[in-house]
């Protein structure tokens, strides 16, 4: 199998995940969205080092997932601060900022 | 299942000797980190009195001492070559990042000082942000004057990704400090005391977006490294000089994509249109201290990692980027500078303030010279210590109950009737961001579009001027409405300058100042002088030359 079809489909799920961050309301769904695009750049960097023959793109994907966990630490905190304050997620709701 | 005909992965020689660091050159780094490091240990064992004392001598002697490091290994570049790549050159140190990680330092430094101002035993930050907002246990919290003094850690965790935002040599590392800068940054959005649902929304915002954006600075990444098979910038450079790594056939859709996402995700950072959104919204629901530290800092630091991006890594296809770059320059300074306009809150209006000045920069970025290098740099510096006076004194002003900060600029009005030096100080702050001369902010704007016309970029030159007009409309309006107008019916009350509030202001007015009246000594020393056999050789060039020998490969 061409390893190309695997960096199609990491399009594909950066794509989805792109998406799903600008249509869903729910903080936590758009942050698993923003997780997702995240996973699909991992697929990608792994499925070149495999064409290119090298580890660097499988060890950038190892950062990455730590990147990620780390930053879901701090999304999830801000989220929950946010949420026991309003009883909501929804990105809607905090519009507090405007002109 | 495994295609015949793709390379091997070759493991790499397993070696015995331990890779060989120059911690001397990595020292300023270090220093932020062991002090970010030690503050959370001091977190868990000093006694809860001391806590924010011991944090700010930690913090402060932390900054300067890497300040003064950095301020060291300028004499320690070596003659030959613009400088070493450190660490397998994954981190270059090379003048333009002494520079800018000096001049994050000194503003960091800076923000510090008004970080830490305390009135009354209240900071800029929540008692305790876990305690949900007009609660009980808020109430308590307050009452027993708690605390956050992890906002120090955070600020030197933060100031140690700006270091290593521009001076990060491939790909990886620069994601790495993107997000080690960007992740305290989101949590300390959310201390805000005062209007604390203003300031979690702005958590929030700035959260998702910095996230998604980032998602798409490390796809583009991922693209960049099908297209070079490495995200180092040399190899990066090389490989788009010999058209691609030779594995994929016709990689170039590749390179254009990655290019495009990567410039996305530091245009994001900078704060420029079409990205700019965030921008209004965090600066206004921070706690001020912070905006002044990420109005400055960040903003240096992002563009830092812009030029090394564009100039080292792509610098062969500068008529790929430069387009790209020239649009987002003309609709930053156009649209910031109308909407900008129409701002009725001082801190919005100082963020799309901070956004048109991201166009003026951008003017530079696109003049792939090393004059508009020279101009990008002096003209972040010069605007880095006016905005943080600016917040400074956005700080002091307060609503005439409540102790939030009078926003709302019709409460402005005749201001200097009962704080005129306060007043005066904002005065200058606005001229030197409206470009008058004897300010620094003139000295930038000249500096960035002369080196914008040199380079052949006249349209976006005028579009510059065009839009400092227009910024230099609003400036002028707060002025005047400072100066000539009424006060309102609900004044604000006006808090007198603590030491530290003072200090800031003060640095803000001698730097805007000096910077503006003498610009020779720091203007003319940034970059290495071409040799005078060199300067004859080469004519003003009209095409712009990516200055190469000014970074390190």
């Amino acid at each position: 199998m061409d390893p190309m079809n695997y960096i199609v489909l990491a399009a594909v799920l950066f794509t989805i995940g792109a998406v799903g961050v600008l249509v869903r309301r729910n903080a936590i769904i758009v942050f698993m969205c923003v997780e997702l695009m995240l996973n699909a750049c991992n697929l990608a960097f792994v499925a070149f080092a495999r064409m290119h023959g090298g580890i660097e793109g499988q060890v950038i994907a190892f950062f990455v997932m730590v990147v990620a966990a780390a930053e879901v630490v701090v999304g999830l905190a801000i989220i929950m601060q946010i949420f026991r304050t309003r009883r909501s997620a929804s990105v809607d709701d905090a519009s507090l900022l405007k002109n | 299942m495994i295609p015949l005909g793709l390379p091997e992965p070759t493991a790499p020689a397993l070696t015995t000797q331990a890779p060989d660091l120059d911690y001397w050159l990595l020292s300023p780094l270090l220093v932020v980190f062991a002090v970010g490091v030690v503050g959370v240990l001091v977190e868990a064992f000093v006694d809860r009195r001391h806590r924010r004392l011991t944090q700010l001598v930690l913090a402060l002697a932390g900054v300067g001492a890497a300040f003064v490091l950095t301020l060291l290994q300028v004499g320690s570049l070596p003659e030959q070559g613009a400088g070493v790549g450190v660490a397998f050159a994954t981190v270059a140190v090379d003048r333009p990042t002494l520079f800018f990680q000096g001049t994050i330092l000194v503003l960091a430094f800076i923000s510090l000082l008004l970080i830490a101002e305390n009135r009354d035993g209240e900071s800029a930050f929540a008692a305790q942000a876990a305690a949900v907002p007009g609660s009980e246990e808020e109430r308590a919290h307050v009452l027993a004057g708690s605390q956050h003094t992890e906002v120090y850690p955070l600020v030197m965790f933060a100031v140690l990704g700006m270091q290593l935002f521009p001076a990060s040599n491939d790909f990886l590392t620069m994601f790495i400090a993107l997000e080690v800068m960007s992740l305290p940054l989101y949590l300390l959005c959310g201390l805000a005391r005062r209007r604390r649902l203003f300031s979690q929304e702005a958590a929030v915002k700035y959260f998702l977006l910095g996230a998604f954006s980032s998602a798409f600075f490390l796809f583009g990444i991922a693209m960049v490294y099908g297209y070079a098979g490495s995200v180092h910038f040399a190899d990066v450079y090389a490989a788009v000089g010999a058209g691609g790594a030779g594995v994929i056939e016709d990689g170039e859709p590749l390179l254009l994509i990655g290019m495009a996402l990567i410039g996305v995700g530091l245009l994001f950072k900078v704060g420029a249109v079409p990205f700019h959104n965030w921008k209004p919204d965090v600066y206004q629901g921070a706690p001020t201290p912070i905006t002044a530290l990420m109005a400055s800092c960040t903003l240096v630091a992002a563009f830092g990692a812009l030029l090394r991006v564009f100039y080292v890594a792509f610098g062969a296809s500068v008529w790929e980027w430069r387009p790209m770059l020239w649009v987002v320059a003309i609709l930053t300074m156009v649209l910031a500078a109308v909407i900008a306009v129409t701002q009725r809150d001082i801190k919005r209006l100082l963020a799309y303030s901070s956004v048109v000045h991201a166009g003026f920069v951008l003017t530079a970025v696109v003049a792939a010279s090393a004059d508009g290098l020279a101009g990008a740099m002096f003209y972040l510096a010069a605007y880095g210590f006016t905005t943080i006076g600016a917040f400074a004194v956005v700080t002091l002003v307060r609503a005439p109950e409540g102790g939030a900060e009078a926003g709302d600029l019709a409460q402005w009005a005749g201001l200097a009737r009962t704080s005129p030096f306060l007043a005066g100080a904002l005065g200058l702050f606005l001229l030197a961001f409206a470009g008058i001369p004897l300010t620094s902010g003139f000295i930038g704007k000249f500096a960035v579009f002369e080196a914008a016309v040199a380079a052949g970029a006249t349209p976006l030159v005028v579009v510059g001027v065009l839009s400092s007009a227009v910024t230099a409309f609003f400036y002028v309006r707060i002025i005047v409405l400072m100066f000539f107008a009424e006060p309102a019916e609900t004044a604000p009350r006006v808090l007198r300058p603590g030491g530290l509030t003072g200090t800031v202001i003060g640095v803000g007015i001698a730097a805007t100042v000096l910077l503006g009246v003498f610009p020779g000594p720091v203007l003319d020393n940034l970059l290495p002088q071409p040799s005078a056999e060199a300067a004859v050789g080469t004519q003003p060039s009209g095409a712009g030359i990516v200055p190469e020998d000014m970074f390190v490969r």
